[in-house]
This record gives C-alpha cells, structure tokens and sequence, in this order.
C-alpha cells in the first residue's frame, strides 16, 4: 500500500487549514464592521445579530464577544453581557480595551445586584 | 570652497536625477530604509490592532421593586431630628415628592407629614433618676420636650425605629389615603469632622524651571456632614414593609470653608436620588464603551 497518496492528502489539509482559518477570519470581521456601522445608527438588535455571527463564525475572535457585550448591557441583559466578556477576556486576557468595558460595566451590575440584596 | 560646493550640487542633481526612490535610499542608505520600513509597519500593525471606536451606551436598570399595585405613593415623613439648620424630615419628603411629581413615576400623595417623631416616642421617655452620687455633683438637665431631638449616629435613631414595624398604624395610614405604597424612614444628617493627612497634588518646579505636579501628603482639619437616609417602602394595603434600603454619602470640606448646611444636605441627596428612583421605576444609566474590530 502506497503512503504517498496518504501524505499529500495530509499535506492539503494541513496546507488549506490557515487559509480557511483566514477566510472564517475575514468574514467574521465583515460581519463585526457591519455591525459597528449599524450599532452606531442606534440599530442595536441588528448588531447582535452580527455579532452572533461573527461569533459563530470565529469563536476565537474576542473583538466580536467584547461587541457583543456591549449590545447586550445596552439591551438591559446583564447576565448575557458578562458572560460574552469573560469570553473575550479569556480569549485575550491582556486587551486593556476589553478590560475596561468589563470593570465599567461591572460597577453598573453591582449596582443591579444589590437590589436583589435589599429586597426584604 | 566654490569646487567643493559645486561637487556637492552635482551630486544631488545626480541623486534627484533617479527619481525618489533612489534619491530616499541614498540619503536613508539600506540600513535607514528598512529601519523605517519596520517602523512603518509596527505603526501599521498598532493602529490595525488597536481600531476601535468608543460609542455611548444606556443601559436599563430594572426597578427594585414592582409598584404596579400602587396608583399613588405618598411619602409620609421621616424620623429625623434637628441639625443646624436643616429640617431634613420636611426637606426629603419635600424633595422625593417633587422628584417623584417631575418624573411622573406615579400619582404623588400631596398631604400633612406625618408627625412620626410624636408617635414613635419611646416609651420609657420619662427620664432616668441619677445616683444619689452623681446628683451631689452637678444637676442633670431634662431635655426640652418642646424642641425636637438632635440624631447625631445610628444609636439616637433605634428608639424610634419600631414605628416601620408597626404594621397596625401603617394600615390605618393606608386606609385613610386609599392603600398607596407609602414611603417613610429615617434621615440621619449630622455634621462631622476629620482630622489627618490628606494627599492633594502640588505644583513644584525643578532647577530647570520645569512644571511638576507632585502628590503631596499634608495634614488637614476637615468637617462636613454626613447623609444616612434609610428608605422604608410600605404596603399601604397591609402596612407591611416591602422593601427597605440604606445609603450614606459624606461630604467634607478644608476647615476654614463655610459651606451652608442646606446646600450640603442637597449636594448628599442629588448623589443618592438616582439609587432612590430606582427603587420604584427603571433608570438609564449613561456611558460610554469601545467597540473593537
């Protein structure tokens, strides 16, 4: 039996990974720009929508989740908006930018929190 | 001179003559045009990696409370003493109703307040004899009970806070304003002082003559006054507490300021009316966040 055919089969593979990486990259980073464009006209379900894509097609790609966040504080759901920054925290854990969205929105749900705290 | 001067200008006719290009690599040389080329890229790189753009957000905060069984609200009054010259029960309760009437959360209740000092007197309120050795040495002065009491902390308000629990009166209240959510409570607001080292900044200027700012501890007599409003929301239909909440803000100025007490008891609420108002209806809260690419 011949390897040959075996490791040239391997070797496109391996070869069209990063290239197909690139191209998930590429359209994801369409669908974060569309959404930026659209979320500056005030048009904020349209950018989640977008955002989720890009997610969706890059789950490595911490600039969508960081985006997808903010939409979501400003939508009013907290516990969604924390969960995509952590995720875009554990996927770039020194991005200063992120980190500041994050602590700032934090101060705002310690805040919500402790009206549950106070209900009697 | 003149022949050195004219070889320099034959050359630069010669380097202008091969067009930009070759005339940017002789003045930079291989070594200059690639140390820029790799500067250009890492500004390239950093300006690619750091696109973003800041965009202002709100972000809806939910109501502590679901007042969609009330209509009206009425806010009864405070258990608050005198302090220099700040009434702060009829001051809060004149503030929260105007507050309440300008955002239009609900129908405000526009009555007498409560006089909850009177009611809630503590009931051992007759004074206590002194030992028959303290009475030889100076006499105990009664208080005044035409004036009302002076709260200076926590410990002067507890006698008077087994009013909120008394679920009787506040039903009878209900009943008689049409079962509204009623808002009472108690308003500490005292003056304080401070004493210690405060860091501030300082302009300094090196023998240079080069502006420094440095941080500078110095010690400080400071006074101001506290705020410790306690927030008590009552169900006007069973006299029931629904929810209760406390704040303290503080304010404290340089010993020599005078800063009126009414303006500081106002700058204390305006901190905390926000928190107050989201109690009872949704807030938007303003900010800015960074969208990245």
């Amino acid at each position: 039996m011949s390897v040959r055919p075996l490791v040239l089969a391997l070797f496109v593979v391996v070869a069209s990974a990063p290239s197909a990486w690139a191209e998930q990259r590429g359209q994801a980073k369409e669908q974060v720009e569309f959404g930026i464009q659209v979320a500056q006209r005030g048009l904020w379900k349209e950018a989640i929508f977008r955002w989720e894509r890009a997610t969706q097609l890059d789950p490595s790609y911490a600039a969508a989740f960081n985006n997808l966040a903010v939409a979501y504080e400003h939508q009013g759901q907290l516990a969604k908006a924390r969960a995509a920054y952590e995720k875009a925290l554990t996927l770039e854990p020194n991005n200063a930018l992120v980190r500041q969205n994050y602590d700032l929105f934090k101060e705002i749900n310690d805040r919500a929190a402790q009206k549950d705290g106070g209900q009697l | 001179m003149t022949a050195r001067l004219r070889k320099t200008a034959d050359s630069f006719r010669r380097t202008a003559g091969r067009g930009p290009r070759h005339a940017y690599s002789s003045v930079l040389g291989w070594g200059g045009r690639a140390k820029l080329t790799l500067c250009l890229a890492l500004v390239a790189a950093l300006v690619a990696c750091t696109s973003y753009t800041e965009i202002p957000i709100e972000t809806p905060i939910q109501p502590k409370l679901d007042v969609t069984p009330f209509q009206r609200i009425f806010i009864a009054g405070f258990i608050a003493g005198a302090n220099e010259d700040v009434d702060a029960n009829a001051e809060t309760v004149r503030l929260l109703r105007s507050q309440l009437r300008n955002k239009g959360i609900m129908r405000v209740i526009d009555a007498d307040i409560l006089p909850l000092l009177e009611v809630a007197k503590p009931s051992g309120e007759t004074p206590v004899p002194p030992a028959p050795d303290q009475q030889a040495v100076a006499p105990v002065q009664a208080p005044d009970p035409s004036k009302p009491p002076v709260f200076n902390d926590e410990k002067d308000l507890e006698p008077y806070n087994h009013i909120f629990a008394n679920v009787a009166y506040w039903k009878r209240i209900g009943e008689e304003f049409q079962q509204p959510l009623i808002v009472t409570g108690s308003v500490l607001f005292a003056p304080q002082q401070r004493s210690g080292f405060v860091q501030r900044e300082q302009e300094v200027y090196d023998s240079f003559g080069r502006r420094q700012v440095v941080p500078v501890r110095t010690y400080m007599e400071r006074k101001g006054f506290v705020l410790r409003p306690t927030f008590i929301f009552i169900d006007g239909r069973t006299g029931e507490t629904l929810h209760s909440e406390t704040f303290r803000e503080e304010i404290l100025y340089n010993a020599n300021q005078q800063t009126p007490a009414l303006s500081s008891y106002f700058e204390l609420m305006d901190r905390l009316l926000p928190a107050f108002l989201n109690t009872l209806s949704s807030q938007k809260i303003k900010g800015t966040r960074t969208l990245l690419k």
